[in-house]
């Protein structure tokens, strides 16, 4: 599998998914810079962690405009795997490329914890080695990750599987609509999420749940 | 052209002694905008004038210092052509003026004064001060300083990984907020702040200057008083996204070999980083205003050279590497500008519009600077051995203890911290000492910022040395090596000689442990004048402390593991109730002599206990302080949600054992045929220890003839003092 981390101006977690990727695929990703209009040819793009343009904006608005995205989108629409955490999800939905938003947290306060999801939905690229049903933990990092919708959304979400993480019940630490941690796009091949996988494939740091998102994506893309 | 009156020499914080000073090294008088620029070089904040001959006495030297105080960060080995920079800075008159931009330009401050030495910023720690919790104003300063070390750390992604929080009344009109950082450099990439040679061009890099910060470093070499309020518009605003762009295409530019010296600008901005880089390099600065990014029009010689506005840098570059050095900026989106070049003549002179605005020999605004011996008056150290009343139950004051606003838990704080980002943090906030890996080897730094105040205020000698032996004791908690420290020293008006006699016999305390321990000092700072209304801050001078392990596998963590192990206390129990968290919060008094820490033995113990964890023989550690070894046993409990049947046999007193606290004290845990091994190693090596009990399966806390209290209801009490408290629960005035 060859993947692609983008760096926008403050990703702050490029390093750790680079990191990541390295680890469980023995390849060094590409590290793309925000202002380049094209992408390497790479199965899976990354859009990281961070505070992208200082986020002085609503979050990810500054980058859903910048050129790389451009060439996000149309890797996205050939069907290619795009994978948005924290601020990349933010990203993601101020580029449309997935639906709703991501507010400020309910008690209006950044938070950092390991939180315990469901893995709602295998029959996809990015979780296809979990159980379905099963409960990981994944630490969250962020100020900014309500996720909003409007009813019908949520409902349409829910209906065609797209829901594939959800706060396990009391664990939402944001105020998220139905406790919804990550989603993925129409098509299936874009997901994003606001806990970080990346954080979560070496022991020393507080668990390994986070290796079987990128085990399923190298058995998908390899 | 301004007229120099008497009346404009004060509002600048100059004596007329020190005005007469000035002119002699001139030999005529200033001009406003020299005078602007003595005033801050010449502040307390930046020539250190009260405290410089103090300061000399403390040890800095040792096989693995490779660099000491004197530049913007100290600098030690860690093996391997590894290096590690730290230091540790207050901020404390901007946040108590404006919470969130004094912390978050606190943070700013110290990271640039790391990564302008070379180093990736990976780990970063407080030492916060508030004051009591019933003062109408804490909750606002307590929340805005937290969400202001947040804001700017986490968008810096670099890890806040922990700190301290401790509230009393005498923080109420001046709260302090130490910020600590600690980085990674390869120790042949190391920059230095001296702009050696003439004829290299000096240039600017980062944020605009505005009109923010002026006179920042004089506002924090001054009292508070009432009208405090009205010097808000000296505290600076921080962006921490140019910050981030900043260290970045720093970092870029370090990996080339264009740059001579490189330096921050925090206090006094422009003015300090010119004269200072002049200073060590002993070379002149030539500087044009007209040159410099501004943000603001009309912007006068003497805004520019005291402007305090964040995020910026100064560097000397080699002849001709300009044009690389700006393309870095440039795809970075930072400004960069050439503003002047460095000369053979010794001087700082500075050029606005066509004119000379200022023109003065670089040493008078160092070497000259004022240094004073200040009268100081030694202050009889409290003593006593408070009484108590024997008769209250343990548990019900241990579970009162563990959730009093200074001993319960500070989630509430460090959840609003990313402690994680970077991916590299092995030891999270709650333990003895954080612990990063250094990112691709197996090493590990250990962080603490360690003082205990109201120690401090009985016996500022002994307080002093309790705050140094207990970061290297936290250190050792965890299995590392105690390598160097930073000290921040916050205290009152050096003005007043018992004051001073507080900074003189706590530079003593650290410079005796620092000694004795082979831990020493490698940078600080030190901040004055906390005092509003002529009200002193205890003495508070905060450590923070680093240490290397050399496999982070064999680290040692605070919470039990396994059950049916052998409970160990190391080091000797007295009793000292003296000072403690148990007298204050159950017998309601601050009295008695603080707990005395014998040196020796502090090194003999914990170098023993050091060597268990790092031959794998326990990984549960944990030292006894604040609260004493029932509150210890209890924290390793509620860790490792297991709990403990404690028994002594033939305790006298059952009180003083158990929340008493003696110094120099670890639990540990070992399986019962370990144990014994153990025991017989400490009886060998003469070290006082017992067995005091074991781990139990059971969630719950059993005291031999005193009762049990089950895990839940002390993590209740625990976890629910700081959420309650500030989502505006009623707290009752502590006195």
């Amino acid at each position: 599998m060859k993947s692609a981390v983008i760096v926008f101006p403050a990703s702050n977690c490029d390093r750790d998914a680079a990191v990541a990727l390295e680890q469980m695929t023995g390849k060094k990703p590409n590290m793309v810079w925000h202002q380049d209009s094209e992408l390497p040819d790479v199965d899976l793009v990354v859009l990281p962690g961070g505070f992208s343009y200082g986020d002085y904006l609503r979050c990810g608005a500054m980058a859903s405009q910048s050129a790389v995205m451009r060439a996000v989108k149309a890797h996205a629409d050939r069907g290619g795997a795009v994978l948005g955490i924290c601020n990349g999800f933010q990203v993601l939905t101020e580029s449309h490329l997935l639906p709703g938003a991501l507010m400020r947290n309910a008690n209006l306060k950044f938070v950092c914890r390991p939180v315990s999801m469901t893995v709602e939905e295998t029959q996809n690229a990015f979780t296809r080695k979990y159980a379905n049903g099963q409960e990981v933990s994944f630490p969250v990092a962020h100020g900014d990750g309500n996720y909003y919708a409007d009813e019908e959304t949520l409902n349409r979400l829910e209906g065609e599987g797209r829901v594939v993480f959800r706060y396990a019940e009391g664990q939402n630490p944001n105020g998220s609509s139905r406790n919804i941690a990550g989603i993925l796009s129409e098509k299936r091949n874009v997901l994003g999420l606001m806990p970080h996988p990346e954080r979560v494939v070496d022991p020393l740091l507080g668990g390994t749940d986070g290796r079987g998102m990128f085990e399923s994506l190298i058995e998908t893309l390899s | 052209m301004t007229q120099i009156t008497p009346e404009l020499v004060a509002e600048h914080g100059l004596t007329e002694e020190e005005y007469g000073r000035i002119k002699r090294l001139l030999n005529r008088e200033p001009s406003f905008v020299e005078l602007g620029i003595f005033s801050v070089m010449w502040s307390e904040h930046c020539s250190y004038k009260s405290t410089r001959i103090h300061l000399r006495k403390l040890p800095t030297k040792a096989p693995w210092v490779l660099q000491g105080p004197g530049e913007n960060a100290g600098v030690i080995d860690i093996g391997d052509g590894d290096a590690c920079i730290f230091k540790m800075e207050s901020h404390n008159h901007p946040s108590f003026i404006e919470p969130y931009q004094g912390a978050a330009t606190g943070v700013g401050g110290i990271m640039r004064d790391v990564f302008t030495m070379g180093a990736r910023p990976v780990a970063m720690m407080n030492a916060l001060r508030f004051g009591e919790p019933s003062h109408p104003r804490t909750r606002h300063l307590v929340s805005g300083v937290v969400s202001g070390i947040g804001g700017y750390g986490n968008c810096m992604g670099v890890p806040t990984v922990g700190g301290e929080v401790n509230f009393h009344k005498s923080y109420n009109g001046n709260i302090l907020v130490n910020a600590m950082c600690v980085g990674l450099a390869r120790q042949d990439k190391i920059f230095l702040s001296a702009a050696k040679g003439a004829g290299n061009p000096v240039v600017y890099i980062g944020s605009k200057t505005g009109r923010d910060g002026i006179h920042g470093a004089t506002m924090a070499s001054a009292e508070f008083s009432e009208d405090s309020e009205e010097k808000r518009p000296t505290v600076q605003v921080g962006d921490p996204f140019t910050e981030k762009l900043l260290l970045e295409a720093c970092l870029e530019l370090m990996a080339t070999d264009a740059i001579i010296a490189i330096q921050d600008m925090g206090a006094a901005g422009l003015t300090s980083s010119s004269a200072e880089m002049a200073d060590k390099g002993g070379s002149g600065i030539e500087l044009d205003l007209d040159k410099v990014p501004q943000r603001e029009a009309q912007m006068t010689a003497y805004e520019m050279m005291l402007s305090e506005s964040q995020e910026r840098m100064l560097a000397v570059l080699k002849p001709g590497r300009e044009a690389e050095a700006e393309k870095i900026f440039r795809k970075w989106e930072l400004d960069f500008a050439v503003i002047g070049i460095t000369t053979d003549t010794h001087r700082l002179v500075v050029k606005h519009k066509g004119e000379i605005v200022a023109d003065m020999p670089v040493t008078a605004l160092s070497d000259e600077a004022p240094l004073y011996d200040r009268p100081h008056a030694r202050r009889a150290p409290a003593t006593g051995t408070p009484a108590f009343d024997a008769a209250r139950p343990i548990t019900a004051s241990l579970k009162r203890i563990l959730a009093a606003p200074d001993m319960c838990s500070r989630r509430w704080v460090w959840e609003q911290y990313d402690y994680t980002v970077m991916a590299d943090t092995v030891q999270i906030p709650g333990g003895d000492a954080a612990v990063v890996r250094v990112h691709n080897t197996n090493k590990g730094l250990a962080i603490t910022t360690d003082v205990t105040p109201r120690y401090c205020k009985a016996d500022p000698y002994e307080g002093a040395k309790q705050a140094v032996a207990e970061a290297w004791r936290n250190i050792t908690a965890v299995g590392a090596r105690p390598l160097a420290v930073t000290d921040n020293l916050n205290f009152g008006n050096p003005q007043k000689p018992e004051i001073m006699g507080e900074i003189v016999a706590g530079i003593d305390g650290i410079g005796d442990a620092c000694r004795a321990l082979d831990f020493p000092v490698i940078g600080g700072n030190c901040s004055l004048y906390n005092e509003t209304n002529g009200e002193g801050i205890l003495p508070t001078p905060a450590i923070g402390g680093v240490g290397l392990m050399t496999d982070v596998h064999r680290m040692a963590t605070i919470g039990f593991k396994r059950a049916g192990h052998a409970i160990i206390l190391i080091g000797d129990t007295k009793g000292h109730l003296g000072q403690s968290i148990y007298l204050r919060e159950i017998e309601g008094r601050e009295e008695g002599r603080c707990p005395p820490v014998d040196l020796a033995a502090e090194k003999r113990d914990g170098d023993f206990v050091r060597k268990l964890i790092e031959k794998g023989r326990v990984d549960t550690v944990h030292d006894v302080s604040d609260g004493g070894l029932l509150v210890a046993v209890a924290e390793m409990a509620l860790a490792g949600d297991m709990g403990a049947d404690i028994g002594v046999a033939g305790l006298p007193d059952a009180i003083p054992f158990f929340f008493g606290e003696d110094q120099g004290r670890y639990v540990l845990t070992a399986s019962p045929e370990e144990a014994d091994r153990i025991e017989g190693e400490l009886r060998h090596a003469g070290i006082v220890h017992a067995i005091i009990g074991k781990t139990i399966a059971e969630k719950v806390l059993r005291v031999e003839r005193e009762g049990e209290i089950s895990l839940a209801a002390l993590r209740t009490a625990h976890e629910s003092w700081f959420p309650g408290y500030m989502a505006g629960e009623e707290i009752p005035p502590t006195n």
